[in-house]
Parts: structure tokens; sequence; C-alpha cells
């Protein structure tokens, strides 16, 4: 592979406002570098995330997606990151069976003191996703019919 | 509103981002490939005077409804941007910060990276702001009002501050008196002043206070509601004693011929009888029956019969002078009131660590190994020594007295991990108490550390070491066994590193500060959070120290962690000021980022279904059923409908809802998918 073909995965990362926004923050006041595949969307709560939106961004091109909340026991909203992580444990069988990686989406607790973390999350998930290559998955759906994804917007 | 005009503001932050990021570039390509996007612009400092003058000019001047400011994080300067969007008239909620300074420009050092990242993210939040609705704060009536839960010194001082802040104040106590445990101490470190004599006038002064309404032998049933408006259930127990007739005349308790019942107040060391008044001190000094150990009561639940009807004893309401009718009412039952109020302080307290846990000290075991509350009581002069140091077993004065400390506290073992703060000062003071009262006496301190941070504790634990003799042995106790009557303390004198034995004639154990036992209940009443240790948690421990999870519940005192008398009656304080400042207003106002149940024109009505998993998941209890109904009164059908106020805004009920009804406003799925929908992929 030469270095203008080389694959950089796009990973789009859903995180709460509370914590994992916040040490995201962290880690750049700290001047903390990292790779720069990642782009963020934020929401409230982990808790809030519907699975759509992940798979919305799978079908957009995203090779990998993080989605990162509070600690257990330090949500803002007192309960949000157990529904997340519940959600998730439902949804993640559910990607296997569609034939979607897991792997391609990594889930962690990352607080607003955690700017390190931050970092590591970013880079490990970055370079598990590069292993795992791009997702080519919905490009074939796209390809197959007319342009039904990129709808109205 | 497809078609809204945007404008998009790039910041240098002087070179905070220009450094590292092309902020023209951004600026040229956002415009150039962004339809809807009419002005971009670059400037040295965005949130500087000029630069928020440069936003509000070019919102009027190009006719924007939609801006976009690519600078630094939003909790840094979303507010100062939206408030100036607010002065040219344009809704606050159409103005997105785009992070391109914590995301790119301090983490990415090459410029085309940081560049093309910034682009990929002023882009996202351009498509949001497209999506982007107008929202109101809301705003919501406050009852002026306060409710204190718990009537020891936090709850007592709160009050006392609110009432005369003006407001009305309603505190809840659950035993017969308020009081709490300030009222047990004998004196207090590090002035060794009485204790009671510095409380009971406070207690008085409540009492007195036409702001304060108190609800004493009365626990809390439920609470409904949200910061201003809140809707409280008070349980006010079943008191065999009609407060407004009782005079508190003493006939009725002097008569009571149960009178071997173990004093809660004196911590098991004294008896009172089953009518009774906790201390003399007690306010109000008025009775209550103990149905559980009183003759009568127990009778009639023998014969399954009133109370009333039954012929045992009742000798308390033949000796009550009140005529005609007795102030004794055998058949009174619990009595439910409902109050509303403004703002909450919860000061439930703490209690002391079970005597039990600790078998191999012979807690709970040995009549002569007491607690630290046990000996205030002992020392206290309306104990039930009258203050005379006696050993409970045979009343002699004990020659030798063994003071253990963190007995629970710092031992994950016994459950609690904690310091509990006061105990080095109170071991310290009931040496000082005990040498004060047995000239010939000797006490000895265990201890791990001792730990006497406040203003002045130093100076008090030494003078124990060094003006009143006793004898500090740095180490843990391994066990303390009976010999006779002795007692024989085994441990550890770790400076030494020696065995140290000692034959004491009584042993105090400095006990942990624990939550109290139905802490997590009150928590839940409340949907407030409470950490490991059933301690109520405070949202900040640093910025937000008396604020509870929930707006308009506030902390005071022991029950949000181990803490002495000063602190408490401070935090009690600035519990109080949070309190007034809320009362201050006739009306709230509060982001207007909540859920929204969807309604539309007939025949829909709502695409809700009913099913309420949303209710489910809400952590705030803030959805409730609505039915909607016909002109004819029929119900049409039933939908879920959130309560503004209480809603918090965290989304679960939208993430959860099944047939896409809930939204919530400033990060509904358009606009969520738009941001998505606008991610740059290869």
């Amino acid at each position: 592979m030469s270095d203008e073909t080389k694959f950089e995965p796009r990973i789009v990362a859903f995180l709460c406002n509370w914590c994992t926004y916040a040490g995201a923050d962290l880690a750049g006041t700290g001047r903390k570098q990292y790779q720069a595949n990642v782009r963020v969307i934020k929401l409230p709560c982990t808790g809030g995330i519907d699975p759509l939106f992940l798979i919305k961004a799978f079908e957009r091109g995203a090779d990998g997606i993080l989605v990162s909340g509070c600690h257990p026991g330090d949500c803002h909203y007192n309960s949000g990151n157990y529904h997340a992580r519940r959600r998730w444990n439902v949804f993640r069988p559910l990607l296997e069976f569609c034939g979607i990686n897991p792997e391609r989406i990594q889930f962690s607790w990352i607080s607003a003191a955690e700017g390190g973390k931050w970092v590591e999350t970013i880079n490990g998930v970055v370079d598990s996703v590069r292993a795992l290559g791009p997702f080519e998955g919905y490009h074939k759906i796209n390809a197959i019919g007319p342009d039904a994804s990129s709808e109205k917007s | 509103m497809g078609n809204k005009k945007i404008g998009v503001f790039v910041c240098h932050c002087g070179t905070n981002i220009s450094a590292t990021v092309d902020v023209e570039k951004v600026a040229e390509e956002t415009k150039k490939n962004n339809p809807g996007v009419s002005y971009t612009t670059t400037y040295k400092y965005m949130c500087s005077d000029p630069g928020q003058k440069l936003l509000r000019d070019k919102i009027k001047e190009e006719g924007l409804d939609g801006v976009v400011v690519a600078a630094c994080s939003p909790k840094m300067h979303e507010h100062t941007f939206r408030n100036a969007a607010i002065k040219t008239g344009l809704n606050p909620y159409h103005v997105e910060i785009s992070n391109i300074r914590e995301q790119c420009s301090w983490v990415h050092p090459e410029i085309p990276v940081g560049t093309e990242k910034s682009t990929d993210l002023v882009r996202m939040m351009t498509e949001k702001v497209r999506k982007d609705k107008s929202l109101n704060a809301i705003k919501v009536p406050v009852t002026k009002r306060a409710l204190v839960i718990g009537g020891g010194i936090a709850g007592i001082q709160a009050a006392l501050d609110i009432a005369d802040g003006g407001h009305e104040v309603i505190m809840v106590e659950r035993e017969a008196s308020i009081g709490g445990h300030m009222a047990q101490l004998s004196e207090t470190f590090p002035t060794l002043d009485c204790s009671q004599c510095i409380m009971t006038p406070k207690m008085v002064e409540a009492a007195q206070n036409d702001n304060i309404t108190m609800h004493t032998w009365s626990e809390i049933e439920s609470v409904d509601g949200y910061i201003g408006n809140f809707t409280v259930k008070i349980r006010k127990k079943a008191r065999s004693v009609d407060l407004d007739l009782c005079t508190g005349c003493s006939s009725c308790w002097q008569v009571c011929p149960c009178s071997k019942i173990k004093s809660e107040f004196d911590m098991g060391l004294g008896n009172r009888t089953a009518i009774y008044i906790p201390f003399p001190q007690a306010i109000p000094s008025k009775p209550v029956i103990d149905r559980e150990n009183c003759i009568l009561f127990k009778d009639a639940r023998k014969k399954n019969i009133k109370p009333n009807d039954s012929k045992v004893c009742r000798k308390c309401i033949d000796a009550c002078p009140i005529a005609p009718v007795k102030a004794i009412d055998y058949n009174q039952e619990d009595e439910i009131i409902e109050v509303k109020v403004g703002a909450i302080i919860v000061a439930t307290g703490y209690k002391e660590l079970e005597d039990g846990l600790y078998g191999e000290y012979g807690g709970g075991k040995y009549e002569d190994v007491i607690t630290g509350l046990q000996f205030e009581r002992l020392a206290s002069a309306s104990g039930p020594t009258e203050g005379v140091i006696k050993r409970p077993s045979d009343g002699k004065e004990p020659e030798i007295v063994v003071f253990i400390q963190c007995v629970g506290s710092r031992d994950p073992a016994k459950g609690c991990s904690y310091c509990s703060k006061t105990c080095c000062m109170y071991t310290a003071k009931h040496t000082m108490l005990y040498k004060h009262k047995v000239h010939h006496g000797h006490a000895f301190v265990f201890y791990i550390d001792i730990r006497c941070a406040g203003k002045g504790y130093e100076e008090f634990s030494q003078r124990a070491i060094e003006e009143e003799g006793a004898t500090y042995l740095r180490g843990r106790v391994s066990r303390v066994y009976k010999k006779g009557e002795k007692l024989v303390v085994l441990g550890a004198d770790t400076l030494t590193g020696s065995v140290v034995e000692i034959e004491a004639d009584m042993v105090v154990l400095a006990s942990a500060m624990k939550a109290q036992d139905d802490a997590m209940e009150i928590a839940q009443k409340l949907s407030i959070q409470y950490d490991k240790d059933k301690f109520l948690s405070e949202i900040h421990p640093k910025l937000k120290p008396v604020e509870s999870s929930s707006a308009g519940i506030f902390l005071a005192g022991t029950c949000q962690g181990p803490k002495d008398i000063p602190e408490t009656v401070a935090q009690a304080g600035a519990a109080a000021s949070k309190v007034l400042a809320l009362l201050s207003s006739d009306e709230l106002e509060r982001e207007p980022v909540v859920a929204r149940v969807d309604r539309q024109l007939p025949p829909v009505f709502s695409t809700c279904i009913g099913c309420f998993y949303c209710q489910k998941v809400c952590p705030y209890s803030a959805i409730e059923s609505e039915d909607i109904k016909a002109r004819d009164g029929s119900v049409i059908k039933t939908v879920a409908r959130v309560n503004e106020g209480l809603c918090q805004g965290c989304g679960l009920c939208a993430a959860t809802c099944r047939s896409k009804s809930i939204e919530l406003d400033g990060f509904n799925d358009e606009q969520i998918y738009a941001e998505i929908n606008a991610v740059e992929f290869n």
C-alpha cells in the first residue's frame, strides 16, 4: 500500500457532556496529542444515545465508533450510563448478527479528570479499527440501491 | 427552516488556535462548501468585547438566523455567545460552538491535519444549527417556603437562618424532641463548653420563631415535584398525646409503672417510662407514648381491641389534669399532612456504629465496654449518673480507662474505609472530662494517627497529653477480654515495638459515624444520590458542597459525611443561604433542554403509544401520564407527558421510546442525524 492510499479510519465518538466531553477538553488543555481521526458528537448523556445513531454513522461510512460516558456511579443523571451499558449489551449481539464486527464499536468510561485516558482510548480505538480495515458493509449496500442513505439533507 | 442564513465566526484565540489551524482556510472552505452559510469571518479573540460586538453587528447586518462560533470548548463560552445573540433578538439556541481549540489546535500539531478536522467539525455544527429550533427558557414559579428534614443542630441552624431571612420553614423531626445528637453530648471540644447550654437556647429559639412550624415524631412519607414546587407528605406518627391540649406538666410520666425501658437518649445507660419525654429539656416538652412497651397497648394488641377500650393501667390518663378532654388519646392514629415548599434541606444526621460489630473488643458483650456517645451520657450532668463517672456494670468509679480510637473508622473490613473525623478530638475531650472528674484515674488512648486539624484542635489534643496526662499509645488493640472484674486490653505500641496489656476498669470505643440506616430510603424519596457509605452526595465535592444532585434540594450536616459541630453549623448556614437565594425570586428560569412528547392535530393526537417505558427509565420521575379527551370527556388515548420542571434533559426517555415520540429539545434526532451526516467520510 502506498502512502497515498494508506487507510485512515474515520471514528465517530458519541460523548456525554459531563464526563468524557470534559475529559477530552482536559486532554486539550494539557496539550496531549492524539490521532486526528475522531469526530466528536456531544450529547447530554450516553443513556440518550439511540443505537440508530450508531447505525447511521456506519451507514454514512464510519469505520469505528466510540461511545463514552461517566464511570459507573458517577452519572450526572444518576443512572444514564447504566442504561447505556444495558442497551449496548443488547445491541452488541444484534450487530454481530448483522455481520458488523462488534469491535468496531467501543464503549468506555472516561471521567472529566481523565484527559490521559481519553488520549489512550482514542489512540487505541483508531489503532484497532485501522487493523480491522475499512468498514465496507454499508458501501456495498449503498452501491446496490439508489443513494437511499444520504436522503433529504 | 432548511434555508437558514448561517454565519460562521472562526476565532484565532490569539495564537492558541491559529498557530496550528489555518483559520482563514477553515472560513473559506466552510463558505465555499456549505450552501446556507452566507457569512464567514475570522477574528483574533471572539470572546473579547469587540469580538462579541462583531458577532452582534453581523447577526443584524447580514440578517443571520443561525450562528456557529468555532472557538474553544462550549464549556468556556457557549454562554457568552448565546447571551450576545439574545441582545440582537436572535434566539440563543440558534448559536452553537464548534470546539476547534481543545479538540483540534491543542492536540493536533500539524496544520493540515488540524485544519481539515476543524473544517469538518465546523461543518457538523453548521448542519446542526440548520436544524436548531428556537427554545425559550422555562419559567417556574417558586413556593416561598422551605422544608428542613431533621431537627439536630444542622436542621435547627438552617431553619433559623431561613426563618430570619423572612421565609416560612417547616421542620420535620422523627424523634419526639428536636436536638439530635448534639443534645446528647456533655461538653464540646475544643472549648469544653456544655453542649446543652449552647444547644437548648437554639432549640427554644427555633420553637418560638413564628416562621418555623415544627413537626416532631413525624417522618417524610413522600416527596413529589421539583425545584420551587415540591409537594411533601409528612406522616405525623400517633403520639397518643394531643400537643394542643398537653401542657407538659409531667403528671403522666411520673405515675407510669413501666419504668425499666432503656432510654434511647441515654444510649441505653439509663431508663425511661413508657410515656416519656426523651430528656428534660426536650422541645416540645410534651410526652409521647411508646406503644411497643406500654402495657395498655400490649394488652390491646393481645385482645385485638382498640387501645382506649383496654382496662389495663390507664394511670397516665387518670393522672392527666387537663379537663374536660384529657390530653392523652390512646386511640390517636397516624396523620398524613401535605405541605408545599420551594426548597428542601436534608439534615438527617448520622448514627453511631453498632457496638456489636466489634466482638473482639467486647462491644455489646461486656457492659463496661461503652461507645463514645455512651461516655458522653455518663459525663453529662443530665445523664443517668448525673455526670459522675461510674462504670455501668457495678457503678464503681473506674480507675483505669482505655479509649480505643478508630473503632470502625478507617477499617474497610468493618465497612467504613473513611475517617470519622471527630473521634480524635472527642477522645481527647473524653480523657480530659474523665481526668477532671476522677483525679487519680488514668486514661490510656490507643490511636492510629492523631488527626486534629481544626482551629485550636491540635493545641487541645496536646493539652490532653501534656497537661492532663493521658497516655497515648500508637497502635491497634487486638482484643479485649474479661478477667475477674477487670477488662484486659491487649494491644500493640508500635512506637516501642512492644505488646501492651492493660487491665482496665472501663473501655470506651471511639465508634465510627455511620449513615443512618434509612439514608437510602430518604435518598430515594428525594431522588438524590448517595455514596458507597450511604452518605448523601453533594453534586460537586469542592464547588457545590451543599447542593444535592436534585435541583432545589440541599444537604447539611452529617447526613453528607462525618463532620463536627462547627463544620455542621457552617454547612447548615451555607445550605440556608442557597435556599434564601432560591426563595428570593418569584420565578425560576432554567435551560430549556427538556424532553418533549409528540403532540399533533387529530386524528393522530400523538404518536405516543402509551407504553410508558420512558417512565421506567426516567431518573427524575418526570414522566407523567396524560389523558387526551374528546369534547364529551371520554378518553381518546393515554399518552406520556414530560413535566418540564422535573426534567433534567438527559434524553434517556428519547432513546428508550419505541415509537420515537419523545425528543430532547436542543439534541433532537434531526439535529444529531444532521451532525452525523455532516461528517466527511472517505
